[in-house]
């Protein structure tokens, strides 16, 4: 038990992992702030349509989005099969979006207010006087830039 | 060892797989999509005092959906799949006699006296029913705006050897470097003001 016996040189010394946490702590922060949590619940189905001459969307943060389809099964016995718009997290009528727009714009900052999409998301099975109703409304507000979301594909699966 | 009366010090050990769990459910959860879809702009509003200007009958291709999604194009039934290749011939046409304004040196289309004069003279009209299906629309959409497309990228071979769209999507893209932008956004504009995209949307029918 002397204090210079036990020196007993047994290969490669361990990695020390007292950083380990430190380093993992750090990825999870970065992955806690980039993670954009759902902001708003489909109530709506969204299928949407495939087309291939497609622009990317890019900047979220000057995106309005508009959902469109038939409420899902849990809201069907309230609504109706019929094709409903989504605006944040009500079912609303078309009368309704010019006011959103207006309300999300004012909400963006100054400079980016007049460079504004709004992304229609709208199912497949839709009909399009809901959307002729929408961008009726949208041109009245003056919001007239609008992208049309849909899936990356052959826009002729969209006729089956 | 055992020390007395000094308070245990706490096993950091376990730290790093909490952490680790942590960090793997927001990898998981994480979602860095990035949306995609078709571009368009609504027309303004026009004041009901502004007379609408005078176009001629030729330079106009009118596309009618109706409700069970049948095409009329120009006044005739069409598949939707020959859509595209109609809409290239009437922009592409350059009817217009060599000498006049509106000459157009750089199209290859047939130059028929009853379709457009120029790509810049020529307008799609789109119209659609009420009961028309979203997936239809989009379709039809999707066709007329590959034929701009198209033509954008044929011109943007012969004039720079690369295609138009890739060229725009680099120009969109915040990730490209300021001084390609610049050269790109002058490619973009020209390009466009070749074949201008002018396609317009008529009010739906409330009628049937």
């Amino acid at each position: 038990m002397s204090k210079f016996a036990k020196k007993k040189d047994s290969g490669l010394p361990a990695v020390n992992t007292a950083s380990l946490p430190d380093i993992v702590f750090m990825l999870l922060f970065f992955f806690m702030t980039v993670t954009v949590m759902k902001d708003n619940t489909l109530k709506v189905e969204n299928t949407l349509p495939n087309a291939s001459e497609t622009k990317k969307l890019e900047k979220k943060d000057r995106v309005i989005y508009i959902y469109v389809g038939e409420p899902t099964s849990q809201y069907t016995s309230k609504f109706g099969k019929e094709a409903r718009i989504q605006l944040n997290d009500k079912f609303s009528s078309p009368s309704d979006v010019g006011g959103y727009i207006l309300e999300e714009r004012a909400k963006k900052s100054q400079d980016l207010q007049n460079v504004l999409t709004i992304a229609l998301k709208v199912d497949k099975n839709a009909n399009m006087g809901l959307i002729s109703d929408i961008k009726q409304e949208l041109r009245k507000v003056n919001a007239l830039k609008v992208n049309y979301t849909t899936y990356d594909g052959d826009a002729f699966n969209n006729l089956q | 060892m055992a020390r007395r009366g000094a308070p245990a010090e706490v096993n950091a050990g376990s730290m790093a797989d909490i952490a680790f769990l942590l960090l793997i459910f927001f990898l998981v959860t994480t979602t860095i999509e990035t949306d995609a879809g078709l571009d368009r702009m609504l027309p303004p509003i026009e004041p009901p005092t502004e007379k609408p200007p005078i176009i001629k009958e030729k330079n106009i291709f009118t596309v009618n959906i109706n409700r069970n999604g049948q095409l009329l194009v120009e006044e005739e039934i069409t598949d939707i799949r020959k859509l595209r290749e109609k809409a290239m011939a009437f922009l592409d046409n350059g009817g217009a006699p060599s000498g006049s304004p509106d000459y157009c040196s750089y199209c290859k289309g047939k130059r028929l006296g009853d379709s457009s004069d120029s790509p810049a003279k020529a307008i799609i009209s789109l119209k659609n029913d009420r009961e028309t299906k979203y997936s239809t629309y989009i379709t039809v959409q999707n066709e007329l705006v590959g034929a701009y497309n198209d033509l954008r990228n044929r011109e943007a071979q012969r004039l720079y050897g690369r295609d138009f769209t890739t060229m725009e999507a680099d120009y969109l893209d915040p990730e490209t470097d300021s001084n390609v932008k610049d050269d790109l956004k002058e490619k973009v504009k020209r390009i466009q003001e070749l074949f201008p995209q002018k396609l317009s949307e008529a009010e739906t029918d409330t009628s049937n």
